[in-house]
Order: C-alpha cells, then structure tokens, then sequence
C-alpha cells in the first residue's frame, strides 16, 4: 500500500474500477494514477456499463408469466425442506439426507431385492469399492491409468462402448483438476470404469462408475461414504452409481462431486 | 440480506435471458427450463450457499446445450436481421441499437459482458456460473468490452455529439 514504485496499471485494474469493485480508498489511489488514455478508456466503459444496466431494467417491475411463478413456488418448496433437513443435520447432513430421503423420495429407492442385496447395501458397497479402486491406483506414478488425458476422444469412446452407455468426462478445470486419464475395471454386474483427475498440488480425485442393480430409477441424493481409505460420495442416477473419492476435506469434496454431477 | 427466496431471483433470470438470447420467448423458455432443472437437482443446492450464483450456473448450462443443439444459422440471422432493422431513422432508440451490437458479440464474451455488467456479479461468481477459471472472465471481459465500443462507435457518432465516449486527441 505504501509501495515508492507502484505497479504499472494494467486492463483488469480499469474493469475492477468500470465495475465497482475495489474499496473506494484504493479506487480513488487508482484513478489518480491514470494517464490519459487509460481514464479515456475508463470512461467509455463506464458509460457502456451503465448503459447495459438500463437494458430492460423495467422487467423487475413486471408480473411474472403464471408458469415460471407456479415453477418457482415447487422449487422453493423443495428447498425449503432442504433447508430444514439440513438444520438438523449440521455437519451431518448428507447423511441425514440419506435417511430423510427414504421419507421424502421413497419411491427412489426400490424396496430391496431378495436376502441382504438392498440397493443401499449395494450402493454402499459400490462407493466401498470405489474408495478402494481410487486407492490402488492415486499412488501409480507410472502407469496411474490406461489411456491417457492425451487421448481422450478414444478413452471416452472406449469406456462408453464397455459400459454401454454413453459417458461425458466432467471438466473440473474452473475448480483446479486436470483430467490424468482413466481406466477399465471389474466390478459386480460388469464393467467399471474409473477417471483420474490432478491438481497443481498432485492431490489426485477419481471417479468411479457404472451400471448398478437397483439403480434404475431416478436419481438420490449425495451421500458420505466415509469408512474407506479416502471419503467418497456416491449417488445414483439412472441405473448408473457415480462415486466421487479423493483424500479431501468433505466440502471440497462436496463441491467438486456438484461440479460432476451437473455435467453428467 | 441476501436474497433467499426464488421467485426474488426470477425477475433477474429472465432480464438475463432476455438479453442474452435477443428474444422475450426464447428467454422465457430458459428460465422455465431452469426452474425445471433446479426442481430435479435442488438436492444439489447446499442451505446458505450461493443461490443466485446456482440458478444462473444451471441456465448457462441449459443455453450451452441449446446452442450446441442448434443449427449455426441464428448467427447469419442476426446479422441479416440487424442489415434490416438498420433501416429506421438512427438513433430513435439507443436501448436497441446497444442490444443489436451484444447480439454480434461471441456469446461467451456476452455472457461475461451481461453477468458483471448487467447482473453486477463479482468475477468470481461470473467464473462459477460459466465455470471457466476468472483469468479468462477478464480475458473474455475484455474482449467484449473493447469489440462493443467498436460495434457502438457508428451509431454513436451518427447520434448525439459524442462526449466522453470518443474524444480525439
């Protein structure tokens, strides 16, 4: 702050003082330091920013259409049980939710099969399974998986024709995760298929996934696989299990799983 | 207080839409899709996290996927439909000479455009939504603002006599 040779200026100094966004001390510290092309600059954008704000700034005014208020008046429903699930449960949550959906979407998870395969021993075997995969694998410095991120196209290709379906690989750049690769494995009803992604810190997290018995309708919540050598959240979607595992705080962990889940 | 209720988010949904897509119908449309959406994954949404931030994440994924679907034509459409509307007497309205120029813009550089400047979100958040990291927020922020100034500069100088936009040395 109280630097004798200031750092030149640059273009993203000029869109955080266009668009508001630094303490006004320092905006002021700034805008005495512009030369003349830099304030000319500053000045069109502000005008242009300005301008778009005034853009339909009726519509805030206006009645809602009926069905994107009936819409949002379900969503907020939803939401709102959501918000006192997750009162109860604090930090415990997703595994509250695990238990409360069996109340509130007891039709998602079909009542058992025969002898002790439930889906939700399944599932749970299934991110056991995914936990232990990520483990033998996260170590591998040469050969950390099959085909690699370079080859991409022929990974996906490959993985959907095993696992008969068609994938998408998740992209968690925007969180800080490289796509290393992925690989082929075994699991209880056929094949599985497993994804490894990097940090710049060389934290690896991987993706397990494939068909699963008592998958097949909808979609369940997140649920905390926390018993295996690294935590894992699992969940169900259309007959596929996804299980998210990597050695990191539950909420990175949380956030990247979102991140995955709202891609595939 | 922040907002926590859905429908305070509506309104600014579809004023999003309606200008990033140039049409009240299509915009309309992505907004009820995302409410649908957001019905079938509101397990996603974490209590007390960014709800506004979430909404305009699940529509931007919805546009995406629009687009791609899309054939490539709207693009030669909007500049055929803006040789067009060039025809009225200039500057009768600058609301509508500026929403042509956006929809020249690359749709990614409005979208950037639109989130900070119209929904006034902070870089960070913008990044989240189009989960792109921020550095290229600004790259692309940048670009949209300097090819907007360019778009906008004959209409503004066929309109009023131009003052702080455009003052030659």
């Amino acid at each position: 702050m109280h630097d004798s040779t200031p750092r030149p200026i640059n273009d993203n100094d000029l869109h955080a003082l266009a668009d508001g966004r630094l303490a006004p001390q320092h905006a002021q510290a700034l805008r005495e330091r512009l030369g003349a092309e830099d304030t000319e600059r500053l000045a069109a954008w502000e005008l242009q920013r300005e301008r778009l704000r005034t853009l339909h700034a009726g519509m805030a005014q206006e009645p809602l259409p009926e069905p994107l208020r009936s819409t949002a008046a379900r969503l907020q429903e939803r939401q709102d049980r959501q918000t006192l699930l997750w009162r109860w449960g604090g930090m415990a949550a997703s595994v509250l939710l695990a238990f409360g959906l069996g109340w509130t979407l007891h039709g998602q998870w079909p009542p058992g099969h025969t002898g002790s395969a439930t889906p939700l021993a399944s599932a749970q075997r299934f991110a056991q399974q995914a936990a232990v995969a990520h483990a033998v694998y996260q170590p591998e410095q040469r050969h950390p998986v099959e085909v690699a991120a370079a080859q991409q196209e022929h990974l996906v290709q490959w993985l959907s024709k095993r696992l008969g379906r068609s994938l998408t690989l998740p992209v968690l750049t925007a969180q800080g995760f490289e796509l290393v690769g992925g690989r082929l494995l075994p699991g209880e009803n056929g094949a599985r298929a497993q994804f490894m992604y990097q940090n710049a810190a060389g934290q690896r997290i991987t993706l397990y996934l494939g068909a699963l018995d008592g998958a097949d309708t909808g979609e369940t919540a997140f649920r905390l696989h926390a018993d295996g050598p690294v935590p894992a959240f699992y969940w169900l979607d259309q007959g596929f299990g996804y299980a998210l595992s990597g050695p990191l705080a539950r909420e990175a962990l949380l956030a990247l799983a979102t991140a995955v889940h709202q891609q595939l | 207080m922040e907002h926590h209720r859905i429908i305070d988010h509506v309104p600014a949904l579809r004023r999003y839409a309606r200008v990033l897509t140039g049409d009240a119908w299509a915009a309309d449309d992505l907004v009820q899709d995302t409410l649908e959406r957001a019905c079938r994954k509101w397990l996603l949404w974490r209590t007390g996290s960014n709800l506004r931030a979430w909404l305009f994440t699940l529509m931007h994924h919805l546009y995406l996927n629009q687009r791609r679907g899309a054939l490539p034509s709207p693009t030669l459409d909007i500049d055929t439909l803006h040789e067009g509307l060039a025809a009225p007497p200039s500057g009768t309205d600058d609301a509508l000479d500026l929403e042509r120029c956006l929809l020249r813009l690359p749709a990614e550089q409005r979208a950037v455009l639109l989130l900070v400047a119209l929904e006034d979100m902070p870089y960070a958040d913008a990044a989240r939504v189009l989960q792109i990291p921020v550095g290229t927020v600004m790259s692309r922020l940048a670009r949209a603002r300097v090819r907007l100034r360019e778009l906008m500069e004959p209409a503004t100088q066929a309109a009023a006599p131009p003052t702080a936009l455009r003052r030659l040395k």
